[in-house]
This record gives C-alpha cells, sequence and structure tokens, in this order.
C-alpha cells in the first residue's frame, strides 16, 4: 500500500479504490475534512471493495449498502457545513448482535433470522449521530458463543490471510472485515475474548474496554456481567477514536460507569510525539506460558515484549495465581448467564416461532430448530450450573474464584503499569480442527478470559507472523485506564516497520 | 420443612375423631403494587389502565433482544416507606436476583425480584383482631415487578391465547410475613391493617378487585401437643378479604379432619375457587418450580444507604394505630368512632383539618359525628369510594361553624347537605335553598300561635304538670318553620307563652 505513508501525514491525494479502502479512520478524517475525498467516495469504495472480496471472506451477514449511501450524503453536507465529528464519514462495520433500526440483528442466530430492532443500540446511535457511515452487520458465532465463527447459523468467516483458516470468534466477522479492508473499523463485543482473540487472528487491533465504559445497551446479551463492546481498527490511534465516538456513561445501562471519558486519540498516534515508554513498568506473568503454546507464538510475542524495553519500559515479573481457574470458572459464569439471558427467545414475541400444538411444543420445537449446538451446549451448561443443589459449588464458587481472579490483577497493579501477554496460545486453526472438541476451541480464549472476569481493559495489537499467520500481543490495564494499553500498544505499533503489511486476498 | 403427619397409634389414646386441641399457623404473603408513575425498570406508564393492549410498552418491558433494566427510585423509595412503617430493618446491602421461569406473560424468561438478600427485613405488624390488639411479624419487604397478562378466546378455528404486556414490569413489592398468625379471622385483619397502612403510606391503592393488592396464604395444622403436624399449604386466587377468611377457614377445617382420620397433609399449593368455595390442589411437592435464582447482572444493588433511609423516613406519616388512639385520648372520642374516623387517612386528614388545631372534645365530637353519621351516609347512597367524602374540609368547617353560631340547624343542616354543590360552601348553599336559620320573630311566634291553637291537648297536658308534653309541641312549631326556626328559641318562646296563660 504505498499510498498509506503519504495519506497517513494527510500530504497525499488518496485516487484509486485501493487506496481510499486502505486508509484509516484518522487519514479519512483528514482527507474528508480537507475535502479531498467524499464520504460518498470513501462509501463506494468499500461498497465495490465488498463485492470484491465478500464471496471470498464472507465477513458480513447483511451488507446496508443504500443506509450506506444515504448516511454518506448526509455527512458530506455535514462536512461542507463544517460540523464534522470524529466519525463523520467513515464507513464502519457493525457485529451483528448491536441493534440497528435500518437492518436486520441477528446475533447470527436462525432464532432471530430477519429480525427487526425497534430501537438503535446505544453505540449504534451513537455513531449515527456522529454521522458514521455503516457498511453493514458482521459475522458472528451464534449469540456470540464461540472463538472461530463456525457457529454462524449464515456461514463461517474466512480468515482474509488464510482463506482456509478461521477469523477467529466470536467477532471474526467485523475483524475479518477490517483486515480485507471491507471496513475502515468496526464494532464487536468481548465476553471472554470475543474482539481480542479475532482481532489477533486476523492481524488487526481490537480493544476490550473496562467493563461498564461503553453502553451495552442494545447489545444482544450472552453474558451480562462479561459482555463489553469494543474497536476493531488497522491502527491503535483508530481504535482510539472509535472508542471515544461510543464511550461514556448511558442512563439506559445501569452497569455503565459515570467515569469521564478521557480524550484517547490525543495519547496515540504520531501526535503524540515518538514512541517512547521510559518509565513504564510492564508485567510479565509467568502463568501465560502455557502447554500447547505454539513457539512461533511464542518467539513474536517475545520479541515483541523485547521491543517494548527497548523502548523504554521497565520489565516486571508478575504473578496471577487464578489465572488457572478463569477458564473452568467463565464457563459456568457465562453459560449460567447466557441459559437466562436466552430464554426470551421462546416464538411468542418475534424471531422464528415454530407453531405446535401445545405451548411447551411450540417452545421445544422453537427453541430445537431455532439454537445452534454450540448455544444449546451453553444453554445446558448453564442451566445446570443454577439448578438447585448445584448452585453453590458451581456458581457461587465460580463467583469467589472470580473475586481472586481479579485480587489477582489489582495486587500485580499494584506494581505495574499493565501487563503484556499473548493474545491467544495458536495463530488461527483450520476450519473444522476445533468444531468436535469444544474443550479445545474454548482454550483458544484462556488469555483473554482473565480480562473479562475482572473487567479490565485489553488490547490486542498485531506483534508479527507465524507460519505465515498473524501473530497478537496482549495488553492488559488496570480498570478504566484504557490510556495505557492504548500507549503500550501504540508505541508498540509505530516502533515496528512491518505493521503495515496486507493479507494477499 | 414441615415433618408429614404422624400415624395416629391408638395405644397412645388419640382416637379418631376425638376432641383433639388444634392450632392453625397462618403466614401471608402480599403482593402490593407500588404507586409509582411509571414501571419499575422502564419509562413507561405504571398506569395502563386505559391502554389497548400491548401499547404501555417499550423494549425493556416487551423484553426484546438487547434492551436491560433501569431501576426506578421512586418504587424503591416507597418500598422503603413501607419497611420503615413496619419497623423493619434496613440492611446495608440488598441486590436483585433473576427468577427463572418460562411462561408467555413473562417476556424475559425470568422476573427481577430480589431473593436472599432484600430490601427491608424483620418488622412487624401491629393490628387489632376481636378487640385485641396482635402483632405479627414481617419476615421482609422486596421489590420485583409484575408479569403481562394473558386473554384466553374463542375464535373460529379453536382457542386462542393472546399476550397483553401492558402489565409487564409495573412496580410490585412483596411484604412476606411470619408464620405469627392462628386464625383466618387473624389473617383477614391482618391484611386489613397492612393494606390501611400502605394506603395511608401512599405506597398503593391496596385494591383488591383490581389485583393492586394479592395475598397467597400459606397455613398448617398441628396439635398442641405437638404429635400430629401437617405440612405447610400455599393457598392462591384469593381476590378479596372475604375470600382470604372462607378459603383459610375452609383449609383449617380440611387439615383439621384429615389429621384427626389420621392421615397426612401434604405440601402442595391449593387454589381457592370462589364459586364452589373449596380449594383445589394444583401443584405437589415434586412438581414445584426450581426458580435457578442468581444475582441480577445488569443492576447494581439497589441505592439503600443511610442518607436516602433518613430522607425516606422523613416522608413517614402519623400511621392508623397512633392516629386512632391520639384521637381517642385527645378528642374522647370512643375506640369505635376512632377506629372509624381513621380508617382512611383523607377522612381523617378532612376531620383533623375541619376542627382545626384549637378545637374542644366537643367540637371534635360534634364534627366526628357529622362525619360518620351523615357524611359517611351520603357516601354511602353516592357510591364514593371509602376515602372520599361528599364534603371537603374547608365545607365542613363551614357547616360546622354554622351549626356552632346558631346560623344553622342541625335539621335544616340535614337537609342541606346532599344539595350542596361541589365546592359551595354549606353557608351559600343554606342561603341559596333558604335554609338558614330564621331570625323573624314575628315568623317564630305566628308558628307558636299556631301549634298552640292547633293542639290544645297537648297544652292542656303541659298545664297539667306533664312538661315533657312540649316536645310535641316544640317538633310541630319546628315543622311549622321549615326547621329552621332555632329549637331553643322555639322552647322559649313556647314556654313563655304557656306559662303566661295557665
Ligand atoms: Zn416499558
Amino acid at each position: 500500500m504505498s499510498g498509506q505513508d503519504g495519506a497517513r501525514t494527510g500530504a497525499g491525494r488518496a485516487t484509486t479504490a485501493s487506496d481510499l479502502t486502505a486508509l484509516t479512520a484518522a487519514e479519512a478524517r483528514r482527507h474528508l475534512d480537507a475535502r479531498d475525498v467524499s464520504a460518498a467516495e470513501l462509501t463506494e469504495a468499500h461498497l465495490a471493495r465488498i463485492d470484491a472480496v465478500e464471496g471470498r471472506v464472507h465477513s458480513y451477514i447483511t451488507v446496508m449498502a443504500e443506509v450506506a449511501r444515504a448516511q454518506a450524503t448526509a455527512g458530506d453536507a455535514r462536512i461542507a457545513r463544517g460540523e464534522a465529528a470524529p466519525m463523520t464519514g467513515v464507513p464502519v462495520a457493525l457485529k451483528d448482535n448491536l441493534c440497528t433500526v435500518d437492518a436486520p440483528t441477528t446475533a447470527a442466530s436462525r432464532i432471530l433470522a430477519g429480525y427487526r430492532s425497534p430501537y438503535d443500540a446505544t453505540v449504534v446511535s451513537r455513531l449515527r449521530d456522529q454521522g458514521a457511515v455503516f457498511l453493514g452487520k458482521a459475522n458472528t458465532d451464534e449469540f456470540a458463543m464461540g472463538s472461530s465463527t463456525e457457529w454462524s447459523a449464515f456461514g463461517a468467516t474466512r480468515n482474509p490471510w488464510r482463506l482456509s483458516h478461521v477469523p477467529g470468534g466470536s467477532s471474526g466477522g467485523p475483524a475479518a472485515a477490517v483486515a480485507a479492508d471491507e471496513a475502515v473499523v468496526a464494532l464487536g463485543s468481548d465476553t471472554g475474548g470475543s474482539v481480542r482473540q479475532p482481532a489477533g487472528f486476523c492481524g488487526v487491533v481490537g480493544l476490550k474496554p473496562t467493563y461498564g465504559r461503553v453502553s451495552r445497551y442494545g447489545l444482544i446479551a450472552f453474558a451480562s456481567s462479561l459482555d463489553q463492546i469494543g474497536p476493531f481498527a488497522r491502527t491503535v490511534e483508530d481504535a482510539a477514536i472509535l472508542l471515544g465516538a461510543v464511550a461514556g456513561h448511558d442512563p439506559l445501562d445501569s452497569t455503565s460507569a459515570p467515569e469521564a471519558v478521557p480524550d484517547f486519540a490525543a495519547m496515540v498516534g504520531p501526535g503524540a510525539g515518538e514512541p517512547d515508554l521510559r518509565g513504564v513498568r510492564l508485567g510479565v506473568a509467568r502463568e501465560y506460558t502455557i502447554e500447547g503454546m505454539e513457539p512461533g507464538v511464542q518467539a513474536a510475542v517475545d520479541a515483541a515484549i523485547a521491543r517494548l524495553a527497548e523502548l523504554g519500559a521497565e520489565l516486571v515479573e508478575v504473578s496471577l495465581p487464578h489465572t488457572e481457574y478463569a477458564l473452568a470458572t467463565y464457563y459456568i459464569t457465562a453459560p449460567a448467564e447466557a441459559s437466562a439471558n436466552l430464554a426470551r427467545y421462546d416464538g411468542v414475541r418475534f424471531g422464528l416461532s415454530v407453531q405446535a400444538p401445545t405451548l411447551r411444543e411450540t417452545y421445544e420445537r422453537t427453541r430445537g430448530e431455532g439454537f445452534g449446538p454450540e448455544v444449546k451446549r451453553r444453554i445446558m451448561l448453564g442451566t445446570y450450573a443454577l439448578s438447585s443443589g448445584y448452585y453453590d459449588a458451581y456458581y457461587v464458587k465460580a463467583q469467589k474464584v472470580r473475586t481472586l481472579v481479579r485480587r489477582d490483577f489489582d495486587e500485580a497493579f499494584e506494581r505495574v503499569d499493565a501487563i503484556v501477554c499473548p493474545t491467544s496460545p495458536t495463530v488461527a486453526f483450520a476450519f473444522g480442527a476445533r468444531t468436535d472438541d469444544p474443550y479445545q476451541m474454548y482454550l483458544s480464549d484462556v488469555f483473554t478470559i482473565p480480562a473479562n472476569m475482572a473487567g479490565i481493559p485489553g488490547i490486542a495489537v498485531p506483534c508479527g507472523f507465524a507460519d505465515g499467520l498473524p501473530v497478537s500481543l496482549q495488553v492488559l490495564g488496570p480498570a478504566f485506564d484504557e490510556g495505557i494499553v492504548l500507549r503500550v500498544a501504540d508505541a508498540y505499533e509505530r516502533s515496528e516497520t512491518w505493521t503495515g503489511q496486507r493479507p494477499p486476498l | 420443612m414441615a415433618v408429614e403427619a404422624v400415624r395416629v397409634d391408638p395405644a397412645a389414646g388419640i382416637a379418631p375423631g376425638s376432641a383433639l386441641e388444634f392450632e392453625t399457623v397462618i403466614g401471608l404473603e402480599v403482593h402490593a403494587q407500588l404507586l409509582t408513575r411509571s414501571k419499575m425498570y422502564c419509562g413507561c406508564l405504571a398506569d395502563y389502565a386505559d391502554a389497548p393492549p400491548n401499547t404501555a410498552t417499550c423494549p425493556v418491558c416487551l423484553g426484546l433482544p438487547g434492551a436491560l433494566p433501569v431501576a426506578n427510585r421512586a418504587a424503591i423509595e416507597l418500598a422503603l416507606l413501607t419497611g420503615l412503617s413496619l419497623g423493619c430493618r434496613i440492611p446495608g446491602y440488598n441486590k436483585l436476583d433473576r427468577k427463572n421461569y418460562v411462561y408467555p406473560d413473562l417476556p424475559k424468561g425470568y422476573q427481577i425480584s430480589q431473593y436472599d438478600l432484600p430490601l427491608c427485613a424483620g418488622g412487624a405488624l401491629t393490628f387489632v383482631s376481636g378487640g385485641v390488639t396482635r402483632t405479627a411479624g414481617i419476615t421482609r419487604v422486596h421489590v420485583e415487578e409484575d408479569t403481562g397478562r394473558l386473554v384466553h378466546r374463542s375464535e373460529v378455528g379453536g382457542e386462542v391465547s393472546l399476550v397483553d404486556l401492558n402489565r409487564s414490569g409495573v412496580p410490585l413489592m412483596e411484604i412476606v410475613g411470619d408464620p405469627d398468625l392462628r386464625s383466618p379471622e387473624e389473617a383477614k385483619d391482618y391484611l386489613i391493617a397492612l393494606r390501611q397502612i400502605l394506603r395511608y403510606i401512599g405506597a398503593s391503592t391496596g385494591n383488591m378487585e383490581e389485583g393492586a393488592f394479592r395475598c397467597d396464604a400459606n397455613i398448617s395444622t398441628r396439635t398442641r401437643d405437638g404429635v400430629l403436624v401437617g405440612s405447610k399449604v400455599e393457598v392462591k386466587n384469593m381476590n378479596s378479604f372475604r375470600a382470604v377468611e372462607r378459603a383459610l377457614r375452609f383449609e383449617e377445617t380440611r387439615q383439621r379432619a384429615a389429621l384427626s382420620a389420621g392421615e397426612a397433609v401434604p405440601q402442595e399449593t391449593r387454589g381457592w375457587v370462589e364459586d364452589r368455595g373449596v380449594t383445589v390442589s394444583q401443584r405437589t411437592k415434586e412438581q414445584a418450580h426450581d426458580y435457578r435464582y442468581f444475582p441480577e447482572p445488569d443492576l447494581p444493588p439497589l441505592d439503600a444507604d443511610a442518607a436516602m433511609v433518613a430522607t425516606v423516613r422523613a416522608r413517614l406519616p402519623e400511621l392508623p394505630l397512633a392516629r386512632r388512639a391520639r384521637f381517642a385520648a385527645a378528642f374522647g372520642l370512643g375506640e369505635g368512632d376512632a377506629a372509624l374516623l381513621t380508617a382512611e387517612r383523607e377522612i381523617a386528614d378532612t376531620f383533623e383539618a375541619a376542627i382545626g388545631p384549637e378545637a374542644t372534645p366537643g367540637e371534635a365530637r360534634a364534627a366526628a359525628n357529622w362525619i360518620l353519621n351523615d357524611l359517611m351516609g351520603l357516601q354511602g347512597q353516592r357510591g364514593l369510594p371509602p376515602h372520599v367524602l361528599p364534603l371537603s374540609a374547608d365545607q365542613l368547617r363551614d357547616l360546622l361553624s354554622a351549626l356552632a353560631g346558631g346560623e344553622m340547624t342541625a335539621r335544616a343542616a340535614k337537609e342541606l347537605l346532599p344539595q350542596v354543590e361541589p365546592e359551595e360552601l354549606p353557608r351559600a348553599a343554606a342561603a341559596r335553598l333558604n335554609l338558614l336559620s330564621l331570625d323573624d320573630t314575628g315568623v317564630v311566634d305566628a308558628a307558636v300561635a299556631e301549634t298552640l291553637a292547633a293542639f290544645p291537648a297537648a297544652v292542656a297536658d303541659y298545664r297539667a304538670g306533664k312538661k315533657a308534653a312540649i316536645g310535641r309541641l316544640i317538633g310541630e312549631t319546628m315543622k311549622r318553620t321549615g326547621g329552621r326556626a332555632r329549637p331553643d328559641d322555639v322552647r322559649r318562646r313556647l314556654q313563655a307563652a304557656l306559662d303566661a296563660d295557665g
């Protein structure tokens, strides 16, 4: 992408379609405001790119071409009036578990096929208010339950780096869309790693904010105490811009935090000066080396950590002793909450309704035909964990372990400013490699789950390749300090020279 | 869990049908709709009475994907107020829980309620039953949300069930009582007293017919010696105080008969069938739901810190029993009158506002009599609700002062009351209807003279020493003045005439 460096300084004029789809949100903003690129051109370039690669990648469940064109036109008018917001005219992909009034919202489930929400999710209405352009609803594992998008009822998304491999999940669609230049940025949701793991597999940046930083209103719930909406982008700076556009307290979400939202975008990117991590203490957790870790992944992550030290960071060994229990407790807490959250899909008011002679049969057939195998597995797991006689042994115990996991991080962050570790123990795997073994699939999220259990922010940033597939570094920070994880990831990203590499589509 | 009934052992000397000394144990669970403007977890109107089906709804109370609850602070305050009025503790930490079960009137597939850590705990209700003051423990008060409603209808092609979610999410509180009640009458009196408190503090209308005040009862039976013990039976579907008393009476009899016959009383849920006057089994212990309660992750614990509790406590009015005692003591009212006068807060308020802070016991009793006899009589004739009098405090005050000043006779006032227009002062109404007292001595004297002439026998009786005969003459004279002469004035003039001519 020859246009990239020129565009990054705002000096060049992006003219060709591939130049336009390669723009970052920050670059697009400069071009749009300079009026040398219109939102309409930018949108058409992305719609053309979607036409060109969707047959191979399948990032989207629904492409919102007409909505996008109308938003682009309105965005251009707004820019002409000099009233542009950071996201005005910027094409975005939305994970299909974010409710939108002008396109179906399916959560990739047959039970919601064609479902039209009568309201926008708060993040959607905030982007709409900013004048962003919605390219479409991106693919996911059904109800965000999965790590590969193989559990989507509407077909899996392929990894743009290698089409025989999964893009990760559950937000595989948004990750692949951003990696394949089918969107500038995207919003996904992260319950146990569903933003960071696919970002890692697809070689893009993915951020899970602090629990409560972004409103969950209008996010189709999977596990309410763990779900958090987060941005995908090709640069850390773009992730900061998109986070800034959607973050902040929402009176409609009682778990959204009143904390002020700092100017994240100002902390990162070229405007923040030369990459410099002097005075930053980075924790390296000894528990984050596990059996089954791919050597190529370990090597790339070690090299990235060495680079962070070269940038001035002080490396400190820390211990997070309850990490090994986090995965097991996650698979009690998340399914327990999911079993209740998914009770509303009963065929009575909306979505799929399979009529049967009795109420009970209507329920059974609607849910039997509407839900896929992984969703059913988790509903059963969760129902069991909450049942009388098992509740204390499972749910209550899991909550206690969750407290210990959180305490691990609290103690670590007394000594360090952030923690660095792999995003995932492996690079993207081949289709079908793990669908028959749920436990192997669950292991994919072993490094991302603790942050959800503790509610802390974490970012995945590309840190090289292993076997030709992207490897990702994860940076974890204290609650409500997205600033530090963005700064560390940004410094790393800008210190590397290969980070502009694009998948060979 | 109660032990199942022990088989009667004839060797122990207890034979079926012999005079066993039984004890009834009753605990009540009341669901009351909280009087708030909006629903428990969304902004929809809680008063959906006039709304077409499914229109008083939003994504939250329809349980649409992605919607999240936000707790209604006004509802929490009313539940707190209820807890404080019942002397409950307000624990420093409470939480909301999901109660999971599936039914078409429950859109989320779970109800947001409170399981093990309620908003208020450990209070008591003092009430009067059978002339005796009793106290029953209050286990807890917690908030939850109502379900929608199913409407079953016959249509071409068969029966259909329609779902109306207007009621979904309407704020409720559950007031769980300790098993301290010992008879169906006590249960009824407990409910009446509880409902009265809720109405006093403005927490609920307490309207049972409209479903704003619902009661489930747990009733068990045992012998005083503890030899026979029946299991706890839950009774549902009672829609009036009378139904509660009848259903519990039926259960008490049924359970005693079973134990006396050496049978077990199994743990179950039974429903009251009003028209047949019986309870029928609905669900046995084995069929009981597993509600899989767990903490509601979408809502933080309810705000009930010391400052909020203090603010709510400041809103507590004088409660019915205290007010009743004060009325009896301060105004020399009988217990019965004081109870009637304080049964509804609005009526007690009208009474106090009408008599003013300086009223003498005599004035207060006069006012009480007007309310309890005439105004409540008129209330009944007009079909007004029990808390609404036909006169406002201002109107009543005007009437009382006109009576005290002799501007109106009691008889004229009784004739006047049904004719007073809304907001019209009784003096003005009396002037309009020509019912003010007669000050024209000529008219009264003429009526006296007419009466004396018309009733010579009574005149003769009086003059012969039967002084009581004057009563007849007073009445007849009053009649001739249309009730507008002052009775004492008439008496004086009659006496003067009778004594002078004698
Ligand atoms: Zn509502």
